[in-house]
Protein backbone atom coordinates (compact mmCIF):
# COMPACT_ATOMS: atom_id res chain seq x y z
CA UNK A 1 0.00 0.00 0.00
CA UNK A 2 1.54 3.26 -1.01
CA UNK A 3 0.53 6.54 0.88
CA UNK A 4 1.76 9.70 -1.78
CA UNK A 5 2.34 13.14 -0.30
CA UNK A 6 2.99 15.89 -2.23
CA UNK A 7 4.50 19.23 -2.61
CA UNK A 8 4.32 21.59 -5.35
CA UNK A 9 7.44 20.50 -6.99
CA UNK A 10 8.02 16.72 -5.58
CA UNK A 11 6.27 13.78 -4.64
CA UNK A 12 7.49 11.59 -1.90
CA UNK A 13 5.74 8.15 -1.12
CA UNK A 14 5.19 5.69 2.37
CA UNK A 15 5.23 1.65 1.46
CA UNK A 16 6.07 -1.20 2.87
CA UNK A 17 8.40 -1.73 -0.23
CA UNK A 18 9.99 2.12 -0.02
CA UNK A 19 12.90 3.49 2.02
CA UNK A 20 11.69 4.68 5.30
CA UNK A 21 9.65 8.40 5.40
CA UNK A 22 11.69 9.64 7.96
CA UNK A 23 9.36 13.17 9.10
CA UNK A 24 12.08 15.99 10.92
CA UNK A 25 10.10 16.93 13.95
CA UNK A 26 12.35 19.65 15.46
CA UNK A 27 9.79 22.56 14.04
CA UNK A 28 8.06 22.08 17.38
CA UNK A 29 7.60 25.07 19.75
CA UNK A 30 7.18 22.25 22.81
CA UNK A 31 9.88 22.62 25.32
CA UNK A 32 12.30 25.38 23.70
CA UNK A 33 11.82 28.72 25.83
CA UNK A 34 14.15 30.40 23.13
CA UNK A 35 11.89 29.53 20.13
CA UNK A 36 8.41 30.28 21.92
CA UNK A 37 9.93 33.56 22.86
CA UNK A 38 10.57 34.18 18.96
CA UNK A 39 7.48 32.93 17.46
CA UNK A 40 5.57 35.23 20.16
CA UNK A 41 7.65 37.83 18.85
CA UNK A 42 6.77 37.48 15.26
CA UNK A 43 10.36 36.25 14.71
CA UNK A 44 10.15 32.99 12.31
CA UNK A 45 14.34 33.01 11.27
CA UNK A 46 14.55 29.51 13.83
CA UNK A 47 12.67 28.46 11.44
CA UNK A 48 14.41 28.41 8.67
CA UNK A 49 16.99 26.98 10.65
CA UNK A 50 15.34 24.28 11.58
CA UNK A 51 14.55 23.49 8.35
CA UNK A 52 17.66 23.60 6.53
CA UNK A 53 19.11 21.34 9.74
CA UNK A 54 16.82 18.98 8.84
CA UNK A 55 17.05 18.81 4.83
CA UNK A 56 20.89 18.59 5.32
CA UNK A 57 20.33 16.15 7.75
CA UNK A 58 18.04 13.62 5.28
CA UNK A 59 14.49 14.45 6.29
CA UNK A 60 12.26 13.01 3.65
CA UNK A 61 9.01 15.15 4.96
CA UNK A 62 8.79 18.20 7.75
CA UNK A 63 6.42 18.24 10.61
CA UNK A 64 5.49 21.31 11.41
CA UNK A 65 3.65 22.17 15.03
CA UNK A 66 2.88 26.15 16.27
CA UNK A 67 0.97 24.09 19.48
CA UNK A 68 1.99 27.47 21.58
CA UNK A 69 -0.10 28.74 24.68
CA UNK A 70 -1.68 32.13 24.29
CA UNK A 71 -0.95 32.77 20.06
CA UNK A 72 -3.42 32.04 17.48
CA UNK A 73 -2.29 28.91 16.47
CA UNK A 74 -3.90 28.65 13.01
CA UNK A 75 -2.84 32.07 11.84
CA UNK A 76 0.59 31.37 13.01
CA UNK A 77 0.95 27.78 11.73
CA UNK A 78 -0.69 28.93 7.89
CA UNK A 79 2.48 31.60 8.00
CA UNK A 80 5.16 29.47 8.81
CA UNK A 81 3.95 26.82 6.33
CA UNK A 82 3.79 29.19 3.41
CA UNK A 83 7.65 30.38 4.48
CA UNK A 84 8.86 26.83 4.45
CA UNK A 85 7.07 26.12 1.08
CA UNK A 86 9.58 28.89 -0.10
CA UNK A 87 12.52 26.97 1.19
CA UNK A 88 12.04 23.27 0.54
CA UNK A 89 9.98 21.01 -1.74
CA UNK A 90 9.99 18.60 0.84
CA UNK A 91 6.23 17.80 1.27
CA UNK A 92 4.77 18.83 5.35
CA UNK A 93 3.14 17.08 7.98
CA UNK A 94 0.50 19.81 9.17
CA UNK A 95 0.74 19.01 13.02
CA UNK A 96 -1.93 20.39 15.76
CA UNK A 97 -4.51 19.04 17.83
CA UNK A 98 -6.90 22.11 17.36
CA UNK A 99 -9.00 21.67 14.06
CA UNK A 100 -9.01 25.03 13.19
CA UNK A 101 -5.50 25.41 12.97
CA UNK A 102 -4.93 22.27 10.78
CA UNK A 103 -7.98 24.14 8.75
CA UNK A 104 -5.66 27.06 8.01
CA UNK A 105 -3.29 25.06 7.78
CA UNK A 106 -4.47 23.02 4.74
CA UNK A 107 -5.87 25.97 3.27
CA UNK A 108 -2.45 27.42 3.17
CA UNK A 109 -0.44 24.31 1.98
CA UNK A 110 0.12 23.73 -1.76
CA UNK A 111 0.30 19.76 -2.49
CA UNK A 112 -0.92 16.79 -0.38
CA UNK A 113 -0.09 17.16 3.46
CA UNK A 114 -0.57 14.68 5.95
CA UNK A 115 -2.29 15.52 8.66
CA UNK A 116 -1.27 15.09 12.32
CA UNK A 117 -3.42 13.83 13.81
CA UNK A 118 -6.70 12.20 14.69
CA UNK A 119 -7.85 9.77 17.34
CA UNK A 120 -10.50 7.07 17.63
CA UNK A 121 -12.74 9.28 19.54
CA UNK A 122 -15.64 10.15 18.04
CA UNK A 123 -15.77 14.24 18.03
CA UNK A 124 -12.22 14.47 16.89
CA UNK A 125 -12.75 12.45 13.74
CA UNK A 126 -16.38 14.42 13.27
CA UNK A 127 -13.95 17.26 13.36
CA UNK A 128 -10.98 16.48 11.57
CA UNK A 129 -11.35 13.94 9.22
CA UNK A 130 -14.09 16.11 6.90
CA UNK A 131 -11.39 18.59 6.67
CA UNK A 132 -8.87 16.24 5.39
CA UNK A 133 -11.13 14.76 2.88
CA UNK A 134 -12.12 18.15 1.41
CA UNK A 135 -8.65 18.74 1.11
CA UNK A 136 -7.45 15.34 -0.30
CA UNK A 137 -5.07 15.35 2.26
CA UNK A 138 -3.52 11.69 4.57
CA UNK A 139 -4.28 11.37 8.00
CA UNK A 140 -1.81 10.30 10.86
CA UNK A 141 -4.66 8.44 12.95
CA UNK A 142 -3.62 7.50 16.65
CA UNK A 143 -4.65 4.25 18.00
CA UNK A 144 -6.15 5.32 21.19
CA UNK A 145 -9.47 6.92 22.72
CA UNK A 146 -11.18 9.00 24.92
CA UNK A 147 -10.41 5.71 27.49
CA UNK A 148 -6.74 6.71 26.64
CA UNK A 149 -3.65 5.24 25.34
CA UNK A 150 -4.14 1.51 25.58
CA UNK A 151 -2.05 -0.95 27.30
CA UNK A 152 -2.34 -3.79 24.66
CA UNK A 153 -1.63 -4.16 21.09
CA UNK A 154 -5.34 -6.23 20.81
CA UNK A 155 -7.09 -3.07 22.19
CA UNK A 156 -4.85 -0.68 19.75
CA UNK A 157 -5.30 -2.85 16.91
CA UNK A 158 -9.74 -2.43 17.90
CA UNK A 159 -9.20 1.37 17.63
CA UNK A 160 -7.27 1.26 14.68
CA UNK A 161 -10.11 -1.06 12.98
CA UNK A 162 -12.61 1.93 13.85
CA UNK A 163 -11.29 4.67 13.07
CA UNK A 164 -10.40 2.45 9.00
CA UNK A 165 -13.83 1.71 8.99
CA UNK A 166 -15.13 5.36 10.03
CA UNK A 167 -12.50 6.99 7.90
CA UNK A 168 -13.81 4.82 4.75
CA UNK A 169 -17.21 4.00 5.21
CA UNK A 170 -18.29 7.25 6.62
CA UNK A 171 -15.97 9.70 4.83
CA UNK A 172 -14.86 8.00 1.78
CA UNK A 173 -11.47 8.39 2.35
CA UNK A 174 -9.04 6.01 0.49
CA UNK A 175 -7.56 3.10 3.08
CA UNK A 176 -3.79 4.76 1.57
CA UNK A 177 -4.20 8.08 2.61
CA UNK A 178 -4.93 6.38 6.79
CA UNK A 179 -1.25 6.05 8.60
CA UNK A 180 -1.91 4.42 11.80
CA UNK A 181 0.10 6.09 14.54
CA UNK A 182 0.98 2.44 17.25
CA UNK A 183 2.09 4.71 19.80
CA UNK A 184 5.48 4.71 21.20
CA UNK A 185 5.72 5.42 25.13
CA UNK A 186 8.58 5.83 26.20
CA UNK A 187 10.58 2.40 28.00
CA UNK A 188 11.71 4.42 31.05
CA UNK A 189 8.54 4.38 32.51
CA UNK A 190 7.07 1.04 31.37
CA UNK A 191 10.11 -2.16 30.95
CA UNK A 192 7.86 -3.47 28.45
CA UNK A 193 6.28 -0.72 26.45
CA UNK A 194 8.47 -0.82 23.31
CA UNK A 195 7.60 -4.80 23.12
CA UNK A 196 3.81 -3.60 23.37
CA UNK A 197 4.41 -1.17 20.39
CA UNK A 198 6.38 -3.24 18.36
CA UNK A 199 3.49 -6.02 18.67
CA UNK A 200 0.92 -3.64 17.72
CA UNK A 201 3.25 -2.57 14.61
CA UNK A 202 3.63 -5.75 13.48
CA UNK A 203 -0.16 -6.91 13.60
CA UNK A 204 -1.51 -3.51 12.05
CA UNK A 205 0.40 -4.65 9.20
CA UNK A 206 -0.40 -7.89 9.37
CA UNK A 207 -4.62 -7.18 9.52
CA UNK A 208 -4.32 -3.97 7.66
CA UNK A 209 -1.53 -3.33 5.72
CA UNK A 210 -1.48 0.22 5.89
CA UNK A 211 1.56 2.72 6.87
CA UNK A 212 2.17 3.87 10.07
CA UNK A 213 4.11 6.03 11.57
CA UNK A 214 4.89 7.79 15.30
CA UNK A 215 6.45 9.85 17.72
CA UNK A 216 10.32 8.03 17.66
CA UNK A 217 11.67 10.13 20.13
CA UNK A 218 9.41 9.02 22.68
CA UNK A 219 10.42 5.69 23.51
CA UNK A 220 13.87 7.28 24.79
CA UNK A 221 12.50 10.06 27.38
CA UNK A 222 13.44 10.40 30.72
CA UNK A 223 17.11 8.20 29.75
CA UNK A 224 20.12 9.07 29.20
CA UNK A 225 22.25 8.95 26.05
CA UNK A 226 19.12 8.93 23.96
CA UNK A 227 20.32 9.29 20.56
CA UNK A 228 21.46 5.43 21.18
CA UNK A 229 18.38 4.60 22.07
CA UNK A 230 16.35 6.58 19.63
CA UNK A 231 18.82 4.76 16.55
CA UNK A 232 18.25 0.99 18.04
CA UNK A 233 14.80 1.45 17.95
CA UNK A 234 13.57 2.71 14.56
CA UNK A 235 15.72 -0.46 12.74
CA UNK A 236 13.56 -2.78 15.04
CA UNK A 237 10.44 -1.16 14.51
CA UNK A 238 11.30 -0.68 10.48
CA UNK A 239 11.27 -4.28 10.94
CA UNK A 240 8.09 -4.96 12.30
CA UNK A 241 6.60 -2.88 9.74
CA UNK A 242 6.81 0.88 10.98
CA UNK A 243 7.19 2.96 7.31
CA UNK A 244 7.38 6.10 8.68
CA UNK A 245 8.69 8.32 12.17
CA UNK A 246 8.55 11.70 13.36
CA UNK A 247 11.44 11.62 14.35
CA UNK A 248 15.32 13.37 15.21
CA UNK A 249 16.09 13.62 11.41
CA UNK A 250 19.00 16.36 12.20
CA UNK A 251 21.45 13.71 14.53
CA UNK A 252 23.72 11.79 12.08
CA UNK A 253 23.59 8.24 13.77
CA UNK A 254 20.11 8.23 14.26
CA UNK A 255 19.29 8.84 10.56
CA UNK A 256 22.48 6.74 9.21
CA UNK A 257 20.68 3.63 11.65
CA UNK A 258 17.68 4.15 9.39
CA UNK A 259 19.36 4.26 6.33
CA UNK A 260 21.27 1.23 7.06
CA UNK A 261 18.22 -0.27 7.81
CA UNK A 262 16.36 0.28 4.61
CA UNK A 263 20.05 -1.51 3.33
CA UNK A 264 19.04 -3.95 5.31
CA UNK A 265 15.57 -4.97 4.85
CA UNK A 266 15.85 -4.40 0.99
CA UNK A 267 14.72 -1.08 0.65
CA UNK A 268 17.72 0.08 -0.96
CA UNK A 269 18.45 -2.36 -4.33
CA UNK A 270 22.05 -2.97 -4.42
CA UNK A 271 22.90 -0.50 -1.71
CA UNK A 272 23.23 2.67 -4.15
CA UNK A 273 21.58 4.96 -1.74
CA UNK A 274 23.73 3.85 0.84
CA UNK A 275 26.72 3.67 -1.21
CA UNK A 276 26.66 7.16 -2.77
CA UNK A 277 25.65 8.57 0.67
CA UNK A 278 28.89 7.82 1.18
CA UNK A 279 30.85 8.63 -1.83
CA UNK A 280 28.83 12.33 -0.98
CA UNK A 281 30.17 12.63 2.28
CA UNK A 282 33.81 11.95 1.08
CA UNK A 283 32.94 14.07 -1.24
CA UNK B 1 21.12 -3.35 63.49
CA UNK B 2 20.21 -0.89 65.64
CA UNK B 3 17.92 1.86 64.96
CA UNK B 4 20.15 4.29 63.61
CA UNK B 5 21.47 1.37 61.23
CA UNK B 6 17.88 0.20 59.94
CA UNK B 7 17.06 4.32 59.03
CA UNK B 8 20.28 4.31 57.23
CA UNK B 9 19.89 0.83 55.32
CA UNK B 10 16.20 1.74 54.48
CA UNK B 11 17.53 5.17 53.33
CA UNK B 12 19.82 3.71 51.17
CA UNK B 13 17.49 0.59 49.61
CA UNK B 14 15.01 3.44 49.04
CA UNK B 15 17.38 5.26 47.17
CA UNK B 16 18.19 2.05 44.46
CA UNK B 17 14.79 1.54 44.46
CA UNK B 18 14.71 -2.20 46.36
CA UNK B 19 11.30 -2.44 46.99
CA UNK B 20 11.76 -6.09 48.89
CA UNK B 21 14.68 -4.98 51.00
CA UNK B 22 12.30 -1.64 51.58
CA UNK B 23 9.46 -3.74 52.75
CA UNK B 24 11.53 -5.66 54.94
CA UNK B 25 13.39 -3.59 56.24
CA UNK B 26 10.06 -1.29 57.67
CA UNK B 27 8.66 -4.35 58.64
CA UNK B 28 11.83 -5.32 60.36
CA UNK B 29 12.08 -2.05 62.08
CA UNK B 30 8.73 -1.77 63.28
CA UNK B 31 8.96 -5.03 64.89
CA UNK B 32 12.18 -3.86 66.54
CA UNK B 33 10.37 -0.54 68.11
CA UNK B 34 11.34 2.05 65.67
CA UNK B 35 8.35 4.43 65.19
CA UNK B 36 6.44 4.69 62.00
CA UNK B 37 7.04 8.51 62.17
CA UNK B 38 10.83 7.69 62.32
CA UNK B 39 10.63 5.56 59.51
CA UNK B 40 8.57 7.92 57.55
CA UNK B 41 10.30 11.48 58.16
CA UNK B 42 13.85 10.05 58.80
CA UNK B 43 14.60 7.52 56.26
CA UNK B 44 12.06 7.45 53.40
CA UNK B 45 10.87 11.07 53.31
CA UNK B 46 14.68 12.21 52.84
CA UNK B 47 15.85 9.31 50.55
CA UNK B 48 13.11 10.47 48.04
CA UNK B 49 14.22 13.89 48.44
CA UNK B 50 17.36 13.17 47.49
CA UNK B 51 16.04 11.07 44.63
CA UNK B 52 14.38 14.54 43.74
CA UNK B 53 17.54 16.59 43.69
CA UNK B 54 19.49 13.98 41.55
CA UNK B 55 16.86 13.66 39.21
CA UNK B 56 17.07 18.12 38.94
CA UNK B 57 20.57 17.91 38.87
CA UNK B 58 20.70 15.32 35.76
CA UNK B 59 22.21 12.40 37.72
CA UNK B 60 18.78 10.17 38.61
CA UNK B 61 16.94 9.25 35.56
CA UNK B 62 13.30 8.36 35.17
CA UNK B 63 13.29 4.65 35.23
CA UNK B 64 15.35 5.78 39.03
CA UNK B 65 12.96 8.20 40.30
CA UNK B 66 9.97 5.21 39.44
CA UNK B 67 11.34 2.48 41.16
CA UNK B 68 12.35 4.33 43.82
CA UNK B 69 8.95 5.72 44.35
CA UNK B 70 7.52 2.08 44.35
CA UNK B 71 9.64 0.88 46.66
CA UNK B 72 8.64 3.84 48.52
CA UNK B 73 5.09 3.20 48.13
CA UNK B 74 5.07 -0.30 49.16
CA UNK B 75 6.86 1.04 52.50
CA UNK B 76 3.79 3.79 52.97
CA UNK B 77 1.34 0.67 53.09
CA UNK B 78 2.88 -0.56 55.74
CA UNK B 79 2.92 2.41 57.53
CA UNK B 80 -0.42 4.51 56.56
CA UNK B 81 -2.59 2.83 58.73
CA UNK B 82 -0.58 3.11 61.38
CA UNK B 83 0.59 6.84 61.12
CA UNK B 84 -3.34 7.13 61.18
CA UNK B 85 -4.34 5.35 64.50
CA UNK B 86 -1.30 7.59 65.80
CA UNK B 87 -2.60 10.57 64.30
CA UNK B 88 0.51 11.71 62.46
CA UNK B 89 -0.72 14.82 60.01
CA UNK B 90 0.40 14.09 57.12
CA UNK B 91 2.31 17.17 54.74
CA UNK B 92 -0.61 17.93 53.10
CA UNK B 93 -3.32 16.62 50.91
CA UNK B 94 -3.15 16.62 47.35
CA UNK B 95 -5.51 16.17 44.76
CA UNK B 96 -4.45 15.04 41.09
CA UNK B 97 -5.97 14.91 37.77
CA UNK B 98 -5.17 14.95 33.75
CA UNK B 99 -8.20 17.53 32.78
CA UNK B 100 -11.32 16.54 30.21
CA UNK B 101 -10.19 15.82 27.05
CA UNK B 102 -6.70 14.38 27.58
CA UNK B 103 -5.63 11.24 28.42
CA UNK B 104 -1.91 11.31 28.84
CA UNK B 105 -0.53 10.41 32.08
CA UNK B 106 3.18 9.74 32.43
CA UNK B 107 3.94 12.97 33.70
CA UNK B 108 1.14 13.15 36.24
CA UNK B 109 1.87 9.56 37.40
CA UNK B 110 5.88 11.14 38.25
CA UNK B 111 4.66 13.93 39.55
CA UNK B 112 2.17 11.70 42.06
CA UNK B 113 5.35 9.60 42.91
CA UNK B 114 7.19 12.46 44.23
CA UNK B 115 4.95 14.23 46.31
CA UNK B 116 4.12 10.90 47.71
CA UNK B 117 7.54 10.75 48.28
CA UNK B 118 7.36 13.84 49.91
CA UNK B 119 4.95 12.81 52.66
CA UNK B 120 1.90 14.47 50.77
CA UNK B 121 -1.47 12.09 50.74
CA UNK B 122 -2.50 11.93 47.00
CA UNK B 123 -5.89 11.39 45.57
CA UNK B 124 -5.29 10.48 41.93
CA UNK B 125 -8.40 11.21 39.77
CA UNK B 126 -7.02 9.66 36.76
CA UNK B 127 -7.45 11.17 33.40
CA UNK B 128 -10.36 13.04 31.33
CA UNK B 129 -11.18 14.68 34.46
CA UNK B 130 -14.25 17.35 34.33
CA UNK B 131 -14.37 20.24 35.96
CA UNK B 132 -17.67 18.91 38.27
CA UNK B 133 -15.51 15.93 39.34
CA UNK B 134 -12.88 17.96 40.44
CA UNK B 135 -15.59 19.94 42.69
CA UNK B 136 -16.85 16.80 43.70
CA UNK B 137 -13.39 15.60 45.03
CA UNK B 138 -12.61 18.80 46.54
CA UNK B 139 -15.67 18.85 48.38
CA UNK B 140 -15.14 15.08 49.38
CA UNK B 141 -11.39 15.30 50.42
CA UNK B 142 -10.71 19.06 50.91
CA UNK B 143 -7.47 18.75 49.87
CA UNK B 144 -4.52 21.70 50.42
CA UNK B 145 -3.62 21.31 46.57
CA UNK B 146 -5.15 20.67 43.25
CA UNK B 147 -3.22 19.93 40.72
CA UNK B 148 -4.35 20.42 36.73
CA UNK B 149 -2.27 18.50 33.85
CA UNK B 150 -2.71 18.87 30.36
CA UNK B 151 -0.22 17.48 27.59
CA UNK B 152 -2.04 19.47 24.72
CA UNK B 153 -2.39 22.46 24.06
CA UNK B 154 -6.14 21.77 22.82
CA UNK B 155 -6.67 20.80 26.58
CA UNK B 156 -5.15 23.40 28.60
CA UNK B 157 -8.00 25.74 28.01
CA UNK B 158 -9.78 23.19 30.71
CA UNK B 159 -7.66 24.88 33.07
CA UNK B 160 -9.73 27.95 32.92
CA UNK B 161 -13.01 26.03 33.12
CA UNK B 162 -11.86 24.61 35.85
CA UNK B 163 -10.87 27.45 37.55
CA UNK B 164 -14.30 28.87 36.85
CA UNK B 165 -15.84 25.82 38.31
CA UNK B 166 -14.12 26.56 41.52
CA UNK B 167 -15.48 29.79 41.72
CA UNK B 168 -18.85 28.80 41.03
CA UNK B 169 -18.69 26.35 43.47
CA UNK B 170 -17.18 28.84 46.30
CA UNK B 171 -13.75 26.40 46.72
CA UNK B 172 -11.19 28.77 44.66
CA UNK B 173 -10.36 30.48 48.34
CA UNK B 174 -10.32 27.24 49.74
CA UNK B 175 -7.24 25.35 47.54
CA UNK B 176 -4.06 25.89 46.32
CA UNK B 177 -4.43 25.71 42.39
CA UNK B 178 -1.18 24.40 40.77
CA UNK B 179 -1.18 23.21 36.87
CA UNK B 180 1.59 21.51 34.96
CA UNK B 181 2.49 19.18 31.41
CA UNK B 182 3.66 19.80 28.57
CA UNK B 183 3.35 22.87 27.11
CA UNK B 184 2.39 24.66 30.04
CA UNK B 185 4.48 27.54 30.80
CA UNK B 186 4.86 29.99 33.66
CA UNK B 187 3.00 32.40 31.47
CA UNK B 188 0.05 30.23 30.48
CA UNK B 189 -0.40 29.33 34.25
CA UNK B 190 -0.13 32.87 35.48
CA UNK B 191 -2.78 33.91 32.81
CA UNK B 192 -5.65 31.29 33.83
CA UNK B 193 -4.89 32.15 37.45
CA UNK B 194 -3.36 29.65 38.99
CA UNK B 195 -1.11 29.78 42.46
CA UNK B 196 1.59 27.68 40.94
CA UNK B 197 3.20 26.16 37.93
CA UNK B 198 6.25 23.13 37.59
CA UNK B 199 8.17 22.14 34.39
CA UNK B 200 9.21 18.82 36.13
CA UNK B 201 8.21 16.15 38.82
CA UNK B 202 10.70 17.59 41.50
CA UNK B 203 10.04 21.15 41.04
CA UNK B 204 6.63 20.26 41.32
CA UNK B 205 7.27 19.11 44.39
CA UNK B 206 9.19 22.09 45.37
CA UNK B 207 6.71 24.39 44.64
CA UNK B 208 3.54 22.51 46.38
CA UNK B 209 5.58 22.59 49.65
CA UNK B 210 6.60 26.23 49.13
CA UNK B 211 2.98 26.90 48.16
CA UNK B 212 1.65 25.47 51.34
CA UNK B 213 4.03 26.86 53.92
CA UNK B 214 3.16 30.46 52.52
CA UNK B 215 -0.59 29.66 52.94
CA UNK B 216 -0.38 28.24 56.30
CA UNK B 217 2.37 31.01 57.26
CA UNK B 218 -0.50 32.99 56.39
CA UNK B 219 -3.33 32.01 59.00
CA UNK B 220 -2.96 33.06 62.53
CA UNK B 221 -1.93 30.08 64.52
Amino acid sequence: MHTTLRSRSNEIVIGHDQPFCLIGERINPTGRKKFQEQLRAGDLSQVDVDVNAQVAGGATMLDVNMGLPLVDEAALLSKVIVRIQGLTDLPLCIDSSVPEALEAGLEAYEGKALVNSVTGEDDRMEAILPLVRRHEAAVVALANDENGIPETPEKRLEITRKIIHVATERYGMPIEDIVIDPLAMTVGADTDAVNITLETISRIREEFGVNMTMGASNVSFGLPNRHAINAAFLPMAMSHGLTSAVMDARTPAIVQAVKAADLLLGHDPWGSSWISQYRNQQG
Amino acid sequence: MNTEEVLGELYNQTLVGNAPEVLKLTNSGLEAGITPEQLLFEALIPSLEEVGSRFERGDFFVPEMLIAGKAMAGALEVLRPLLAQSGTETVGTFVMGTVKGDVHDIGKNLVNIMLEGAGFQVIDLGVQVAPERFIEAIQEHQPDIVGFSAFLTTTMPMFKANMNALEKAGLRDQVIVMVGGAPVTQEYADAVGADGYASDASAAVKQAKELLHRRRSLVPA
